[in-house]
């Protein structure tokens, strides 16, 4: 299974053991993970699911679409050049991401 | 996928969903359903329901097999001609829809949306301290539920001021026309008719106010490469579903909140609660309560075989409080992480205008949180009896100012 360890803000750790293809949001969500807010439930249409992916080697992760795009210029912190929309991220190799300061 | 020759039984259910009694109170015919098994067939209109939240989220997920080109009502578009031209959002599939969605996502972005609410605010404010400031009993739907959508979509879309009322009767034809051909369906039609020919005028490119939503829809669609029918069919689609549904959305919260004076408490303690208690109200008390698919080849769902061109019933409200999913899914709570409910469907056909709704909920109720004191039921609440949506004729109020 997958490893998917989230950086929170503080600095604190939380790693994951993810359902392969769930995505990191889902992960995160059904277990209580703080900071992802994920108001439309995966849809690519709130912005309130934004991560930084922190893992160097990121090939295995799905393309960012049109509409995830978009969607990333509408983040509450700062849209890096790692930044994604956790609920777009299904994984299948073990993942870092850091969570921003804010998601709303 | 394939299809196994051993696939299950499905429990035939012989229950009316179309019915008034079950359109008046759904919560017992839901549980009913679910406890039936993942899917079941609805003997009466032959077809097949889906009540629990997995299976659910599963035909929504699945677009491919499960596709709202037929529509997304109980008629079939293959064998059945629409009453009116399909929309090219609820009723299409990839890759044309995908085109059309992008037209409208990318302009009503959470960031614009964001900039919508200050104005919002204050117009939540003021209209609910005005009605709170009066003596004596209000109508929570007249002149709350209403009154507020009323105000600012309309406004924001670009639309007159005259005509207006128009909004309501079409919104409400709309969704009852996904159901069977009972005396909602006909009753609608009727009440319809007339405000059918003012949203057409609306539609038409060059109709709406240059600096609204409406214009930029138009243009959008115009670059995309759409003609002028298909621009008006586009912004057809805001008036349609963007109207009774946050309507019936705010009159819900505001019977909720009336009916649980605790949770109405916990709102007034801490106003930041809004945004949480109107989300509680989508999945508690759903304005969409369902929707149709139709299988475009064999399929299978939870072990039962499900033939190609089968209608496909998705209860989403009672997905939203199925036990399997929620604790304590009959209790309205509005401290609860109500997110992962269906109210507003999910993938690609999630409502496009669910962060909107979501921004005139949390005004609305942040303004009731700041300007009423007291909330109390003055009367019996009247049912609005609607093929596809759950919501109110009337709500008797007495409100007390803070
Ligand atoms: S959950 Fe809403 S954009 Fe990811």
């Amino acid at each position: 299974m997958p490893k998917i360890t989230y950086i929170l803000p503080d600095g604190l750790e939380t790693v994951l053991d993810a359902e392969p293809g769930t995505s990191v949001m889902r992960t995160a969500v059904s277990h209580g993970v703080p900071g992802i807010v994920a108001e439309c439930g995966g849809n690519a249409m709130c912005a309130t699911c934004h991560v930084y992916v922190e893992t160097e080697a990121a090939e295995g992760l799905p393309a960012v679409s049109d509409v995830e795009d978009e969607m990333l210029d509408c983040t509450a912190s700062e849209r890096c050049a790692n930044s994604r929309l956790s609920c777009q991220l299904h994984v299948s190799e073990d993942i870092t991401v850091r969570l921003p300061e804010t998601q709303v | 996928m394939t299809i196994q020759s051993t696939a299950q039984e499905v429990t035939v259910l012989e229950l009316d969903p179309f019915s008034d009694e079950f359109l008046n109170d759904p919560y017992e015919a839901h549980e009913q359903m679910r406890e039936a098994g993942p899917v079941f067939w609805l003997e009466r209109y032959q077809l097949y329901g889906v009540a629990r939240h997995d299976e659910v989220s599963q035909v929504l997920a699945d677009h491919e097999t499960y596709v709202s080109s037929r529509g997304v009502g109980i008629s079939d578009f293959a064998k059945e001609k629409p009453w009116r031209p399909p929309s090219l959002l609820l009723e299409a599939d990839p890759p044309h829809h995908t085109k059309a969605r992008h037209v409208v996502s990318h302009i009503m972005t959470p960031k614009v949306l964001r900039g919508l609410k200050e104005g919002f605010q204050e117009r939540a404010d003021e209209l609910v301290a005005r009605v709170a400031a009066g003596k004596g009993t209000v109508d929570g739907v007249a002149d709350l539920a209403e009154a507020f959508p009323l105000e600012v979509f309309p406004d924001f879309i670009g639309l007159p001021k005259d005509g207006r009322e128009n909004l309501l009767p079409y919104g409400s034809m709309v969704f009852n026309t996904f159901g069977p051909r009972n005396s909602h369906f006909e009753r609608a039609m009727e009440r319809g008719a007339k405000a059918q020919a003012w949203i057409m005028e609306q539609c038409q490119p060059g109709a709406p106010a240059p600096d609204g939503l409406g214009a930029k829809i138009h243009a959008a669609a115009a670059e995309a490469g759409y003609d002028e029918v298909d621009q008006a069919k586009l912004l057809r689609s805001f008036l349609s579903a963007g109207v009774d549904t946050t309507v019936h959305g705010i009159g819900n919260a505001l019977q909720c909140l009336a009916e649980n004076p605790e949770q109405f408490g916990y709102l007034r303690e801490d106003p930041s609660l809004a945004r949480a208690a109107f989300e509680e109200t989508v999945r508690y008390s759903s304005p969409v309560q369902t929707f149709f698919r139709t299988t475009n080849k064999d399929a299978e769902l939870a072990g039962i075989r499900i033939p190609e061109g089968s209608k496909v019933l998705m209860f989403l409200a009672a997905a939203n409080r199925d036990p399997r999913q929620w604790e304590n899914p009959a209790s309205f709570d509005i401290r609860r992480k109500a997110a992962g409910h269906v109210g507003f469907g999910f993938g690609v056909h999630a409502c496009l205008g669910q962060m909107l709704a979501r921004l005139e909920g949390e005004c609305f109720l942040t303004a009731l949180a700041r300007n009423v004191g007291k909330l109390e039921l003055a009367g019996e609440p009247v049912q609005q009896l609607n093929n596809t949506l759950r919501g109110l004729d009337s709500l008797p109020l007495r409100l007390t100012a803070a």
